[in-house]
């Protein structure tokens, strides 16, 4: 079969799966297409006359992959995998559009980015941070390092590696041949008072001496030296400082970057949005062509991504969707919340699938000790041991509700009490009702979420 | 009325499988019953606390390698202290370092505190997923369930005990049906999720048996546990799936 045939083939699949909704046709037509041509990602990607940008990272991939597509749209025809679909299935269905577009914006699975990188041969690679997540699916966060670091110690001119400088992890990594541009937080004022317990990197990537940090803006994101062997945070290349959080609706930054600098008003709130915008803006840097007015206007107007601190309205209730997936995030997530002194009610929905994670053992890594004057509904696969943590963590039980099942819970905690809703859940769940609330008209399903 | 002192080995470094939330149970369950707990961390360097329970989490590989000499030097004073009834528990990696030595898959040998007769080999692949195992404990016959996630192949010397028989996961090394280890004051087992929210009875046996020593033998009064109950009856369910 020629390989024009089989992409029309791979369209086919695409076509009949958004009109029987089986799943949105996010990774089937990819994955046919792979299986007729190993090699079809390679040739379809150089169609994209300005290279990919490729972005992995533990936290925010998602959200920092659309960020950069609002930098460089409407200027720039763009090829996204936007589902968050992010295996080579995903990223190769995305590409059956790549013909006119110019260039390709891809977030890539931690796990698959090696092999990934290597199809699409990168002109700009971005690493946004590395946290222990699903052990299960992923080994141990120092495996990823391992291969990120064979990854990043062979790239060639060509491609430019834009890293989080304050990740001692990532600003270890080598970058082979490619040039770098390195982006972190120069604001002493928005450390924290204490490192997180969930703080996964705090030994020298080099000697494994502990770290010393000048300040800790998120897990063991900051900034940091080694005492001993003079390893440190590298000289950030774009970074923000005097960053005001504007409660969960907002927060503004001054961006400094090699173009010059700007205040920037971000219409998402967290100190993790800061990072992700960070990363967008250094990546459309790398990129290159991208004017600081573009840049800044692009992140003015950013509209949340899919889960990710998204509102909606339920029977004329504030929702807010949040997607928790692993200590890091979610203590972020839950520091985010402690902002907001209404009272809240909460859903938590702990899935145990493939595709969360199927050891939970993380929740008791969460500060839910944050929450504990909350009203709380759980559900989920592991409804019972999301409750049980929250009773750990000082929530009273008598205001602890267990349902397993998402639509009975969602009723539940739509019924009960007043201010906003916050629903906190793990990929699955988060897929689950957000479908439950599509059937309601309340959202767009999640292939057509943009 | 006394009180439970339990020594964290590493708690910076072993802390993997949210170790933490095993020493949350410890506690909930000494101050529920008007028990005292203190909880001491033990990090590389510092001086060995006495303990009624000393506790040894996992980490990862290069966390473990960075304790690795330190916790060496201490092989003598654990010895002494489980000789003298305290106990000692290593979960995971913790439980793999109580032994002789792990033997890595590229032939390196990383020797462990050998405080009982017992080593693993790394495998080429890793046992992960949900397990149950059946224990004898003092007469008692109780169930543990939780999440086994480990590369390593644990093999008991002759007439060293599991601590239970696999009931459904792969436990020690995935052959012999044996799950962790029981020597004395030694316990070990891969189980985490963490080991203790859902174990509540496995908890108080450790609780009891740490104060054994100390205090004699103590009646620990029932607790309602609901909410553990009921984790642990989905879990039960899910470990079939």
């Amino acid at each position: 079969m020629r390989f024009t045939a089989k992409v029309a083939a791979a369209r086919a699949v695409a076509g009949l799966s958004r009109v029987t909704r089986t799943g949105g046709g996010t990774t089937a037509p990819g994955k046919l297409l792979l299986s007729l041509d190993h090699d079809a990602i390679r040739r379809l990607a150089a169609r994209l006359e300005r290279g990919s940008v490729v972005i992995s990272a533990t936290n925010g991939k998602t959200t920092t992959a659309k960020m950069l597509a609002g930098l460089l749209e409407p200027e720039l025809e763009i090829c996204h995998n936007r589902s968050g679909a992010n295996l080579t299935s995903g990223v190769a269905t995305a590409l059956l559009e790549a013909s006119g577009k110019s260039v390709g914006v891809f977030e890539v699975d931690e796990a698959a980015l090696p092999a990934a990188s290597a199809a699409l041969d990168p002109a700009v690679l971005v690493l946004g941070n590395l946290f222990r997540d699903q052990l299960d699916r992923y080994g141990e966060l120092e495996a990823i390092g391992a291969a990120w670091a064979e990854l990043t110690g062979s790239l060639e001119e060509s491609c430019t590696l834009v890293r989080n400088g304050d990740d001692p992890l990532l600003a270890s990594l080598p970058s082979g041949a490619a040039g770098t541009v390195t982006f972190g937080i120069a604001d002493s004022s928005a450390a924290l008072a204490e490192m997180p317990h969930a703080a996964d990197s705090k030994w020298c990537a080099r000697c494994g001496h502990r770290l010393v940090y000048t300040a800790v803006f998120l897990g063991h994101l900051g900034g940091w030296e080694c005492p001993v062997c003079g390893n440190r945070r590298p000289a950030l290349d774009v970074s923000a400082a005097a960053i005001e959080q504007e409660g969960l609706d907002a927060c503004s930054f001054t961006l400094h970057t090699p173009l010059g600098e700007r205040r920037v008003r971000l219409p998402v709130a967290g100190m993790y949005n800061v990072y992700n915008a960070l990363a967008a803006t250094a990546a459309a840097h790398a990129l290159g062509g991208v004017e600081l007015d573009r840049m800044v206007a692009g992140l003015e107007r950013f509209d949340p991504a899919f889960g990710r601190f998204e509102r909606v309205l339920v029977d004329g209730q504030d929702v807010l969707l949040l997607l928790v997936k692993n200590p890091a995030g979610g203590n972020e997530v839950l520091r985010t919340l402690a902002v907001d002194e209404r009272p809240k009610r909460l859903l938590l929905a702990l899935n145990d699938r493939t595709a969360d994670g199927r050891d939970v053992s993380w929740i008791w890594d969460v500060d839910f000790e944050l929450l504990a004057p909350a009203a709380v509904v759980t559900t989920g696969t592991r409804a019972a041991e999301m409750a049980l943590r929250l009773a750990y963590a000082g929530v009273d039980q008598g205001r602890i509700t267990v349902e397993p099942d998402l639509e009975a819970a969602l009723d539940r905690a739509l019924a009960g009490g007043e201010g906003p809703l916050y629903l906190l859940a793990t990929y699955t769940a988060m897929l689950d009702l957000r479908g439950i609330l599509a059937d309601r008209g309340v959202v767009r399903p999640y292939w057509e979420a943009e | 009325m006394s009180s439970l002192v339990v020594a964290h080995l590493y708690p910076e470094h072993l802390n993997i499988y949210a170790d933490r939330g095993n020493m949350m149970v410890l506690r909930d369950r000494c101050l529920r019953r008007g028990i005292g707990f203190e909880l001491v961390p033990c990090g590389p360097g510092d001086g060995m606390p006495r303990a009624d329970l000393y506790y040894l989490g996992g980490g990862q590989d290069r966390d473990q390698s960075l304790v690795a000499a330190d916790l060496l030097r201490r092989a003598g004073e654990l010895r002494a202290a489980a000789d003298g009834g305290a106990l000692v528990l290593g979960v995971c990696g913790g439980y793999q370092m109580l032994g002789h030595r792990y033997l890595a898959q590229d032939g390196r040998e990383i020797p462990g505190v050998g405080l009982v007769d017992l080593e693993t080999t790394a495998g080429d692949s890793r046992m992960i997923g949900n397990i149950s195992i059946r224990c004898q404990l003092d007469g008692q016959e109780l169930v543990v369930v939780g999440f086994e996630n480990h590369a390593g192949r644990t093999h008991l010397g002759a007439g060293v005990q599991p601590l239970g028989e696999v009931l459904h996961g792969h436990g020690n090394n995935g052959r012999d049906g044996g799950e962790g280890v029981l020597a004395g004051g030694v316990v070990g087992t891969y189980i985490h999720g963490p080991l203790l929210p859902k174990n509540p009875a496995f908890a108080d046996w450790l609780v009891r048996r740490a104060l054994a020593a100390r205090t004699g033998d103590v009646e620990l009064e029932p607790l309602e546990d609901g909410l553990a109950d009921e984790a642990r009856r989905v879990a039960l369910r899910l470990v079939e799936r």
